[in-house]
């Protein structure tokens, strides 16, 4: 399945972390994936409310990730799906993805867990029940760009 | 930013479910070509199984097969897997740069909390 899980450990309470992840003031402090700035953050933090958040790369790309709360239990667990626009345009053909994250009290503080996952059919069911992770890491490592690039030449 | 469809991906992906079929693409990526029946000799499954497998990875566009004479040869067509590599890579890294600074932000608003409480 195509999906992505990633976990963290955070030295903070998760009423923290919750609000962090949810208000537009906390969204501005973090999201994106390189230190561009974060230009607008609306959230509206209730099931069926909407996100919407604009944020500039260093590259001086503009991006724009939308999309709609589907579960918020506070301080525990958020879900919503995804949608990324680059420069005004849906991009990755529109596709819905969503995202999960559970916050668990720690001693330390929260452990956040964010799944990832691309919207499809049946078929990722099937692949999320045979325990797609362990292959797709064995894959990615097979599969590297090296290798394709030598087949191509032959 | 790439663009990519979805039903490409969803079949790349599900075409990787099988490990028969990830067994076949393994070799492939060793050995860039192969014969059908080349393929088919290190598994217990018989041959029209191999075929069914390869029917898959080569719907998904994993796999290119070409006939030469009576063999059937077989070759590796990276594409799909790349995008579907593309997919996983691009927001892995969009969460864990985003996660480090999420982490750094609430461990400072914690120990903000913290001073103002004492």
């Amino acid at each position: 399945m195509t999906s992505l899980t990633l976990v963290r450990r955070i030295k903070a309470r998760p009423s923290i972390v919750f609000e962090a992840l949810t208000t537009p003031e906390g969204i501005s402090s973090w999201w994106g994936p390189d230190s561009g700035p974060v230009l607008s953050a609306e959230t509206d933090v209730r099931v069926g409310g909407q996100f919407r958040v604009r944020f500039r790369m260093l590259d001086g790309s503009d991006h724009e990730s939308t999309g709609e709360y589907l579960e918020v239990v506070a301080p525990e667990r958020l879900v919503m799906s995804w949608r990324w626009t680059t420069g005004g345009e849906l991009d990755e053909a529109g596709n819905l993805s969503r995202i999960a994250i559970d916050l668990k009290p720690i001693d330390i503080g929260t452990e956040l867990t964010l799944t990832h996952e691309l919207l499809k059919s049946d078929a990722s069911r099937i692949t999320h029940e045979q325990g797609w992770a362990g292959a797709i890491d064995k894959l990615a490592r097979r599969f590297s760009y090296g290798a394709a690039d030598r087949h191509e030449q032959t | 930013m790439v663009k990519y469809g979805a039903s490409q991906l969803d079949r790349t992906f599900a075409a990787l479910v099988d490990p028969t079929r990830r067994a076949i693409l393994a070799r492939l990526e060793q050995e860039q070509s192969a014969s059908v029946s080349d393929l088919a000799r290190p598994f217990v499954i018989k041959l029209p199984a191999v075929m069914k497998h390869l029917a898959v990875l080569d719907e998904a566009g994993l796999i290119v097969r070409t006939k030469e004479g009576r063999t059937v040869m077989v070759n590796l067509s990276p594409g799909p897997m790349r995008e579907a590599m593309d997919w996983l890579s691009r927001y892995e890294r969009f969460w864990s740069k985003s996660l480090n600074r999420l982490a750094t932000y609430a461990e400072s608003t914690e120990a903000d909390a913290r001073r103002k409480k004492r």
